[in-house]
């Protein structure tokens, strides 16, 4: 049952996803990717509890190993994005 | 309270945050607004899961945290708005790489079933697919490794085997899921997967890898979230892989070929072009052009893949501010694959301070072309090729291009009269109205500009 109810999140995830980025202007599809970069890094969440866990060693040193490059995602990710965004002025 | 409800709690609002960040990234006054909701959204989800009762040492978290956090910082400061392509690239890869280790972790760390074994071996697979699919393309970005497409013979046939055999370690770690072997051997396949895709195809179309890999680094996430029953990577995932998949298609469109055309187009024969455009190419110094420049009323800017190279962006802002001076109108028209990325050309003139909203879209300059005086395509070949328009049988009829012979006077910038990436002829340097200025583009931007001071 839980398969299920992931399927529908992801369903409705996924129709909302399309309804928004297809809005975003040809203008701001870089930042859009490195955003989207960034996003990917939700990863993180998943490695935390790993690395943090008691599921065997291995278990903790892949965990950690996903936290640092999930983090390089994330914090990389949205700090060139604002760079970018920054610089997208009207005069 | 029970801890798992109240961090799903704080999920749900995470989730929200994302998706306004995201509906905010629909106009350039909103968009930074909507980054930093979407960082916002990410802070809270991290915090609140350090509070997971699973978690008993925290120590390395916090190292890998601040480490992770230190690359990140410094690249981003660190990375040219020109190198953007490949620093996506790089980020896609980590992407992959990070959620591919997360899927191994729920592999050896507890017995899965054979559910959850299968849904762990795909996310593996996305993940290490992404990763080093993206390291080539990276390479093939900065010229590590040719940009030309690299086969070899029967390289399609070995793709599918390769496939086959991936498919097959994977169906059998899922029948014994406590073989690290059947493990290792779905990483060795799928890392090679990544390589062989992405090997064949050439610098060009890019864009399109890119705009895929971006998408798989999402649909990894979603994958692990499945794997992991952790909803919000499933709607972050959901959310990146569709962002990828609509870039992707732009792509597509926007060179008038499929998906399947442009990762298998590495294998087919290169379609020569028996047409013989004829004509006489007409030169011009920057001296001249800068009097048809002056009188001009409403000039059109196309800017390619070369102005990125020349670093020409800059010069090009100087002398829209003395034809702006000059009572002219200059507008900026920018083709969906103009550059490496989606978007390239737009980051690099706004880093040279051009206002956003004179960076038109192909259609917009398209309905408005004949009443241009000048257009100026500056390092750009393929994406202003009428033959696309005009002549059947080239390979690049039928791609939507910006029209820009059709504008009243069209200087063509550029280093030599080799031709694009399809190898075409451009007609555009032959028609009556076009005027070649041959050199680097920065070099002839500023003498232009050096003309207008004096």
């Amino acid at each position: 049952m839980i398969a299920i109810y992931l399927l529908f999140i992801l369903m409705l995830a996924i129709f909302v996803g399309f309804e928004l980025i297809q809005k975003v202007p040809a203008t701001l599809h870089t930042p859009l990717m490195s955003g989207a970069n960034a996003i990917s890094g939700i990863t993180v969440l998943a490695a935390i509890v790993l690395a943090g866990g008691e599921s065997g060693e291995a278990a903790t040193v892949l965990g950690i190993i996903g936290v640092f490059f999930a983090t390089i995602n994330v914090v990389g990710g949205y700090l060139v994005t604002d760079r970018m965004l920054a610089m997208f002025k009207k005069k | 309270m029970d801890t798992t409800i109240f961090i799903n709690i704080i999920y749900v609002i995470s989730a929200a945050l994302f998706i306004y960040g995201l509906k905010l990234l629909g106009h350039p006054s909103t968009a930074r607004k909507g980054n930093r909701l979407s960082a916002i959204a990410m802070l809270i989800a991290i915090i609140v899961t350090l509070l997971d009762q699973h978690i008993v040492s925290y120590s390395w978290i916090i190292i890998s945290v601040l480490a992770g956090s230190a690359v990140g910082v410094y690249v981003s400061k660190k990375v040219e708005m020109t190198g953007m392509p490949e620093l996506v690239s790089l980020f896609n890869g980590v992407g992959g790489l990070a959620s591919a280790a997360v899927a191994i972790a729920a592999m050896v760390g507890s017995d899965l079933t054979s559910g959850l074994a299968t849904i762990s071996v795909i996310a593996l697979i996305i993940g290490a697919v992404t990763f080093s699919g993206s390291l080539i393309a990276w390479g093939k970005l900065s010229e590590r490794i040719s940009g030309k497409p690299i086969v070899f013979n029967q390289q399609a046939i070995a793709n599918y085997a390769l496939i086959g055999v991936t498919i097959l370690f994977s169906a059998l770690y899922v029948i014994y899921p406590s073989s690290t072997l059947f493990i290792c051997a779905v990483i060795a396949l799928a890392l090679a997967i990544g390589v062989m895709v992405v090997l064949p195809i050439g610098g060009a179309d890019m864009p399109v890898v890119i705009s895929l890999l971006n998408s798989y680094s999402g649909l990894a996430a979603c994958a692990a979230g499945f794997a992991l029953e952790n909803n919000l990577l499933i709607v972050a995932g959901a959310l990146v892989g569709a962002s990828g998949i609509i870039l992707t298609n732009i792509m597509c469109k926007a060179m008038n070929r499929s998906l399947v055309n442009v990762l298998t187009s590495g294998f087919q024969e290169v379609v020569s072009m028996d047409i013989v455009v004829e004509g006489e190419i007409k030169p011009i110094s920057a001296d001249d052009a800068f009097y048809v420049l002056e009188a001009a009323q409403s000039i059109l800017v196309i800017p390619g893949y070369g102005m990125a190279v020349a670093q020409a962006q800059h010069a090009m802002k100087e002398l829209q501010e003395l034809l702006e001076s000059n009572d002219a109108e200059v507008v900026y028209g920018i083709h969906p694959v103009a550059g490496r990325m989606p978007g390239h050309m737009n980051v690099l003139l706004a880093e040279a301070d051009v206002s956003y909203d004179l960076l038109l879209e192909m259609d917009e300059v398209n309905q408005r072309m004949e009443n241009f005086d000048v257009a100026i395509v500056i390092g750009a070949n393929d994406v202003v090729n009428p033959a696309a328009r005009e002549l059947k049988g080239s390979p690049i009829y039928g791609m939507p291009v910006i029209n820009a012979d059709l504008a009243k006077n069209v200087f063509v910038i550029k280093r030599s009269m080799s031709s694009g990436f399809a190898g075409v002829d451009n007609p555009l340097f032959f028609k009556d109205n076009t005027r070649m200025i041959f050199g680097d583009a920065k070099e002839v931007l500023n003498n232009i500009v050096r003309q207008f001071a004096d």
